[in-house]
Formats: structure tokens, C-alpha cells, sequence
């Protein structure tokens, strides 16, 4: 756990959230604020809604049939679901890793190049090489992929992927990383190493975490969220809700009594 | 008769399998010892001494039979009967079958074919009797041998799951040496046809009029083998068909994977099927009475000249026929890439298009490749279609708008009608078709093997 600045302006606001898929009510009310360049872990038990709330910063949740969202989510104190603010700016603002890593299948220079290249960021080629080594460098794999830039991004590591899926998330300078429990399919070795990155993202970036992993919450966030149900129970510093929590229902998730 | 002794049979198996199984329960039921196969097994084997052996006595019958009975016929007829000319005495044998079927002959029966008609029905109803009484035997022998081998320890699963392999086998067996069995007769009459007719004269010839003289004093009708312009032909149509058939049901592939609501889904993708369900010569019709004169009139209204019967039609019909498989195979593919490359995509800012177009499609190729070449082939063996708006002139030419003539079609021709069968008319027809056969296998097999390795990178 590293001290917290205090100073941290609120980068997300989000109020009275509430997501519903069909009939299913999945997240009710949920109010959260997100502090900017700190690391915030989301944690629950499974099914309670942490990824559906993630999925809504970026409107993710767009794509899926029959899911409609309310409530306010503010992005520097625009609402993200604006209709003025376009989904494609947004999703370029607030980047995502996901939980099994995704790379498409092109080289590893090509994915980290794709999301510059939609956005037409780079102005030549030059420039989107300077990209795609600065960010694959900033991901932590540049030495490890030097040499292998042109072969498929799915010929590397289970790590080494995830890695590469947070070059490309990076190469497009978003604001906020969203990342969906990003070291569930990897090993201790390979999870240490991304825990690392994101310490280090973190100067440069907000990030939003959900993990299941309480050590890891521990070990990454400066502010963590207890999920339960589709409602935030309690929410505050990690060190706080790790070592004193105020909640009943947070405790024993916390120590492994339910959940 | 036949079903009576189809039902015995039937009941004698089903006795067989319970008899067997009861024997099997008897037998474990003093306690004494535990059986090797639950009693099932012991009855399934039963049934299969039963059933097995009889059929294939039956089938031997079948194949036997009619061969038998004739020459046993033939054996009573009188001396100068059985002397006539072979095409003759079959004529004689036609008849007589028909007279003792109670159907009307070409000409009035003679006394030899009365008494041969006799002398057959006689026969089959002895032979009928006969062999109905030795296939239940059979049967019924099967069925006891079998049961007095059944011992607490007999090894009956094994032995049935040995036949069950033994039968499957043999059923795949026969499928491959039909397959076989075609091919080779392809290849047969096809080194006759090149003995007559050089193989470079007919790969490389440009010149095709198969009409040869029927007799010797007929002029003009040397023929000539060159059959480049019914491959040409058949190159032009296809690529009109594909031309058609690819970006419109890719095009539709896509929207239906990644655009169409569930609902729109359920309703277009059983409509485009029903496509495929339509009977190829009601699109030949459709080629040649709607589109080609539509063609032509639209043609001149431009100052074209389009012929009647033109590749266009031909062509615009087949891909319109093939568009419903283009599609469906490809939205297999679309469909199969995972939908978490979609997901990072989208994450990263890419709009729905972009997507398809950077990720899923790239992602999809090689299975699209495989599914657009399966398309081809079918386009390269579509005859109807083709007889009815192509046109039967082999032209030499690239223009769509002149008729062509398709490999297809020339079989067609060649073999409607009365033929010499070793003319090399004739035989010509088995040379197109082995290029034919030829040229949609190596497509099939470069098609499957790009679907395959396809396959392999995302399961
Ligand atoms: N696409 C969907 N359609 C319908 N219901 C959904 C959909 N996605 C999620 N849900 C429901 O919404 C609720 C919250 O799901 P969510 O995926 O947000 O949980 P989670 O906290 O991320 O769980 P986990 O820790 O297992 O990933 C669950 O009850 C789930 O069944
Ligand atoms: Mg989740």
C-alpha cells in the first residue's frame, strides 16, 4: 500500500447508478467517486455486478441487447451517456483490459498499432512506431518482445498477452484503464509483474480494478469497493476497509467467510 | 409373401434378443457365478446369430435370384427356343416375365413364351417357398446355436461391440468402393476416349463440335475435341456466379452475425435457407424465361447486343443460387471468432465496421477463403441452370453477353439421344467429366484443408 495523496481530484463520478439486463435488475443506486492516478479495486462476490458497473464507464454495456442503464456517470463532469459525447471519444478516454487476454491476431506491432490508427493519432509512420516501442515499453514487454515484434500477438505468453492487451490499451493515452480482473488467468509470477505496471501506470493514468483477489486488492489499490448484491456496502481507503471495515457483511468477505 | 416372411424374420430376432437375455438371467441366477456382460449383451448376440446370417442370405437371393430362375427357364424350353440368337432369347424371357406378371407384351405371345411364362411362374413360387423356408431356418438355427453358448462368463459385450464395428465398417466399406468404382470407370472410358482422341488435342484444342458421322458417307461431321472453349465456358460462368454470390453473401453473413437484431436474425437467416431449397431447375427457368430476356431488352435499350441464351444470365441465376451457401458457411466462420476480440476492439474506441473490417474479417479469412472456394465448386458442377440459359454454342470468348457452353452441359448433350456407346462422341463426355470430377476435388480439398487449419486456431 502506498501513502494516498490527498489531493487527488474526483476523475469519475458516478450517482445512483442502476443497470438493469431485461427484467434483472443488476446494480441498484450505486454511488461511486474515482480518484484521479490512483489505483481503485472493485471486490465482491461473484455475480454481484462489478463488472457490469465497469462495463458502464465505457459503455460497453452498449453493445449488449436489452440493457439499459441510470444514473450518472460524470467523466471529468461530462456524463458519459451524453448523447453529445461520442462513444468512440469516450472509449479512446477510457480504455479496458479484459479478463482472458485478447490480443487480435496480428503481430504483436500491429495490435498495439490499431488503436492509434483508428483514432488517427499518429500523423506517420515514424510516429506510430514511436508509439507502438513507447507503449509496449510502458507495458513492461518491450525487451521481452524486441526481436518478435512481427510475429502474432497470440504467439506469446499468457502473461506476456495480458501485457500486450494493456500496450494496446495505453498506446491510444486514455485517461482511465478499466481492467477486469486482468491477472485471473495468469501465474504468481506473471501477476507480479502486471501488479508492478499498474503501481506504475498509476502516475500517469486512473485505474479501476476488479479482482478477486484480496491480497492483490490490497497489494494494487489506494481505495477499495465492496460489492455485494449489486450495491456498494462500503467503499473508502484499502488500508481502512482491509484492516477496520464498518461493515459486518465486508468483514467476512474479507476474511474469507463468505463470498 | 415377402412382408409375411419379413415380420417372422423380425418377430424371430426380437425372440432371439429376449430368449437370450432371459437364458443370461437364468443362468446368473443360482448365484453361483456373476455374468462377464450384463444380460442384454447376451440377448443383443443372440439376436445378432439370428438376424445376421439370414440377411445376408437374403441379399446373396436378391443378387442370385433373377440370374437363377432364367437359366433354369431356359433349361426347359424347347431345343430351337434356346437356339435363337442371344438378343432374341431375351426378348423371349422380356416377354414371358411380363406375361406372367399379367402386363401386355409388345407383340402377341407365341406358344415358347407361354410355356416359358409358365415354366417361371412355376419356378419363383417353388424358389420363393423354398428360399423363404431356408433363411428361417437359418435364422432359427442361428438363434439356438447361439443361445446353447451362452455360459455366465461368455465374453457377449465384447463380441457384440466386435460386430457392431465389423457392420459399420462394412457400410463405409460399400460407400467407398462406389465412390472408387465410379472413379475408376471415369478414368476407363476416359483413356478409350483419349485413345481416339489425343490428350493434347483435347486439352489444348480450341475447336469443339463433337458431332461424328453416324455413317461413313455423312460429310462434314469429322468432329473436333478441342475443349478449351467449354472450359473457358465454365470459367466464365463460375466467375459471374461468384461475382454475384461472394460479396453479397459475405455481405449478408456479416450483417446477420454481427448487425441483425436476435429477432431479425430468426426471421432472414431460415429465408436465405429457403434459397438454397429451391430446385435447381426452377432457377433455370428463372434464367432463361425472366432474366436473360430482360437482359437482352435492357441490353438494347443500350445499344448492346445480347444474345438470347447469355453467360450473363447463366451466370447472375447460379450466383443467386449459391448466395444462401456463401453465406451460411460463412457466418459459421464470422460467428466463430471469439467475441472477446470483438470486445477489445470496441474497448479501444473501433466502431462496428472497423471491427469487421480490421478484426473479424481478417480473423474469419481463411475460413471465408475455404467457403468461397466450396462455392466455386458447386458453381463449376451446376448443370441445370446451365442447359436452360447458357446456350449450347461453344464460343470462344470472354464476352458475358454472348452465350457459352459449360463442361456440364456438353455431358448433357453428348449423352442425350441415341448413342454408339464407343463413338468418341460418346466417350468424349467421360473425358469432361473426369476434368470435371478432377478439378472440383483439388478444390474441395485445398477448401477443407484452409477450413480446417482454420478451425484448429480458435477451439
Ligand atoms: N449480458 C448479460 N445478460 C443478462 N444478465 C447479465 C449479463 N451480464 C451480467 N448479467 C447478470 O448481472 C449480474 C452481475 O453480473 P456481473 O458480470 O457484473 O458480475 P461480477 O460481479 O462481474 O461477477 P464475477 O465476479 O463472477 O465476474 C449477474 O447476476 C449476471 O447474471
Ligand atoms: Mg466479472
Amino acid at each position: 500500500m502506498t501513502a494516498v495523496e490527498p489531493t487527488n481530484a474526483t476523475k469519475v463520478r458516478v450517482g445512483d447508478l442502476s443497470v438493469f439486463y431485461g427484467e434483472k435488475q443488476a446494480l441498484f443506486g450505486v454511488d461511486l467517486d474515482v480518484p484521479a492516478n490512483q489505483v481503485t479495486a472493485l471486490i465482491g462476490p461473484s455475480g454481484c455486478g462489478k463488472s457490469t458497473f465497469l462495463r458502464c464507464v465505457n459503455r460497453m454495456n452498449d453493445v449488449i441487447d436489452g440493457c439499459r442503464v441510470t444514473g450518472s456517470i460524470l467523466l471529468d463532469g461530462v456524463d458519459v451517456n451524453d448523447r453529445t459525447l461520442d462513444v468512440v471519444q469516450l472509449r479512446a478516454r477510457v480504455g479496458m483490459v479484459f479478463q482472458k487476454p485478447n490480443p487480435f491476431p496480428k503481430s504483436v506491432w500491429e495490435n498495439v498499432a490499431y488503436g492509434p490508427r483508428i483514432h488517427g493519432i499518429a500523423s506517420s509512420h515514424a510516429e506510430l512506431d514511436r508509439i507502438v516501442i513507447s507503449s509496449l515499453d510502458r507495458a513492461g514487454l518491450l525487451k521481452e518482445v524486441q526481436d518478435r515484434l512481427h510475429e502474432p500477438g497470440t504467439s506469446l505468453s499468457g502473461g506476456q498477452q495480458q501485457r500486450l492487451c494493456i500496450a494496446r490499451a495505453i498506446a491510444v493515452s486514455p485517461e482511465v484503464i478499466l481492467m477486469d480482473e486482468p491477472c485471473s488467468a495468469l501465474d504468481p509470477i506473471a501477476t507480479a509483474t502486471i501488479e508492478g505496471l499498474i503501481d506504475e501506470l498509476r502516475e500517469k493514468f486512473t485505474i479501476v480494478i476488479v479482482t478477486h483477489n484480496m491480497q492483490q486488492a490490497a497489494r494494487v489499490s489506494q481505495r477499495t469497493a465492496f460489492f455485494h448484491l449489486g450495491e456498494i456496502v462500503e467503499e473508502g481507503e484499502t488500508g481502512k476497509i482491509f484492516t477496520n471495515p464498518t461493515d459486518q457483511r465486508t468483514q467476512d468477505y474479507i476474511t474469507g467467510r463468505f463470498g | 409373401m415377402s412382408l409375411l416372411l419379413a415380420t417372422l424374420l423380425v418377430l424371430l430376432v426380437a425372440s432371439a434378443f429376449w430368449t437370450g437375455r432371459n437364458r443370461a438371467l437364468a443362468l446368473a441366477a443360482d448365484g453361483t457365478s456373476t455374468l462377464h456382460s450384463r444380460p442384454s449383451y447376451h440377448g443383443s448376440w443372440v439376436a445378432l446369430w439370428c438376424g445376421l446370417p439370414a440377411l445376408v442370405l437374403l441379399v446373396g437371393w436378391l443378387a442370385l435370384e433373377p440370374g437363377l430362375v432364367d437359366a433354369m427357364v431356359v433349361s426347359a424350353l424347347p431345343e430351337e427356343v434356346r437356339e435363337l440368337p442371344s438378343g432374341e432369347l431375351a426378348r423371349v424371357l422380356d416377354d414371358a416375365r411380363r406375361v406372367a406378371a399379367g402386363e401386355r407384351t409388345a407383340r402377341e405371345p407365341g406358344p415358347e413364351v407361354l410355356e416359358a411364362a409358365r415354366q417361371l411362374g412355376r419356378l419363383r413360387t417353388y424358389a420363393g417357398l423354398a428360399f423363404a423356408g431356408l433363411l428361417l431356418s437359418v435364422a432359427v438355427g442361428g438363434l439356438t446355436w447361439a443361445r446353447s453358448r451362452l455360459r455366465p462368463d461368455f465374453r457377449a459385450r465384447i463380441r457384440v461391440e466386435r460386430a457392431v464395428r465389423i457392420s459399420l465398417v462394412a457400410c463405409s466399406v460399400v460407400a467407398i468402393l462406389t465412390t472408387v468404382g465410379i472413379v475408376l470407370s471415369l478414368i476407363f472410358e476416359a483413356v478409350r476416349f483419349f485413345a481416339l482422341v489425343s490428350p493434347a488435342e483435347f486439352l489444348l484444342g480450341t475447336e469443339w463440335s463433337p458431332q461424328t458421322a453416324i455413317r461413313a458417307d455423312q460429310v462434314g461431321s469429322s468432329g473436333a475435341f478441342g475443349a478449351i472453349p467449354v472450359f473457358l465456358g465454365t470459367l466464365l460462368i463460375t466467375v459471374i456466379a461468384m461475382a454475384v454470390a461472394v460479396p453479397v453473401g459475405l455481405f449478408s453473413a456479416v450483417y446477420l452475425s454481427d448487425y441483425a437484431s436476435p429477432r431479425t436474425r430468426a426471421i432472414v437467416k431460415p429465408v436465405l435457407e429457403i434459397l438454397a431449397g429451391i430446385p435447381t431447375v426452377v432457377y433455370g427457368v428463372f434464367a432463361a424465361l425472366s432474366v436473360a430476356p430482360m437482359l437482352r431488352e435492357f441490353g438494347e435499350g443500350l445499344g448492346l447486343d445480347v444474345a438470347s441464351e447469355s453467360a450473363l444470365a447463366a451466370g447472375a441465376v447460379m450466383g443467386i443460387m449459391i448466395i444462401p451457401f456463401v453465406s451460411s458457411l460463412s457466418d459459421d466462420v464470422i460467428s466463430a471468432v471469439p467475441s472477446a476480440l470483438r470486445e477489445g476492439s470496441y474497448g479501444l474506441g473501433a466502431t462496428k465496421s472497423e471491427t469487421i473490417r480490421r478484426v473479424v474479417l481478417p480473423a474469419a479469412l481463411p475460413g471465408i477463403v475455404g467457403a468461397t472456394l466450396l462455392a466455386v465448386s458447386r458453381a463449376i458442377g451446376e448443370t441445370m441452370i446451365v442447359v436452360m440459359a447458357a446456350g449450347l454454342a461453344a464460343n470462344l470468348t470472354a464476352n458475358p453477353l454472348e452465350a457459352v457452353t459449360t463442361v456440364t452441359v456438353q455431358i448433357v448433350t453428348l449423352l442425350v439421344g441415341d448413342q454408339e456407346f464407343d463413338s468418341a462422341k460418346t466417350l468424349a463426355a467421360f473425358a469432361l467429366g473426369l476434368v470435371l470430377f478432377l478439378a472440383t476435388l483439388i478444390l474441395n480439398v485445398v477448401a477443407l484443408t484452409v477450413v480446417r487449419r482454420y478451425r484448429e486456431k480458435y477451439d
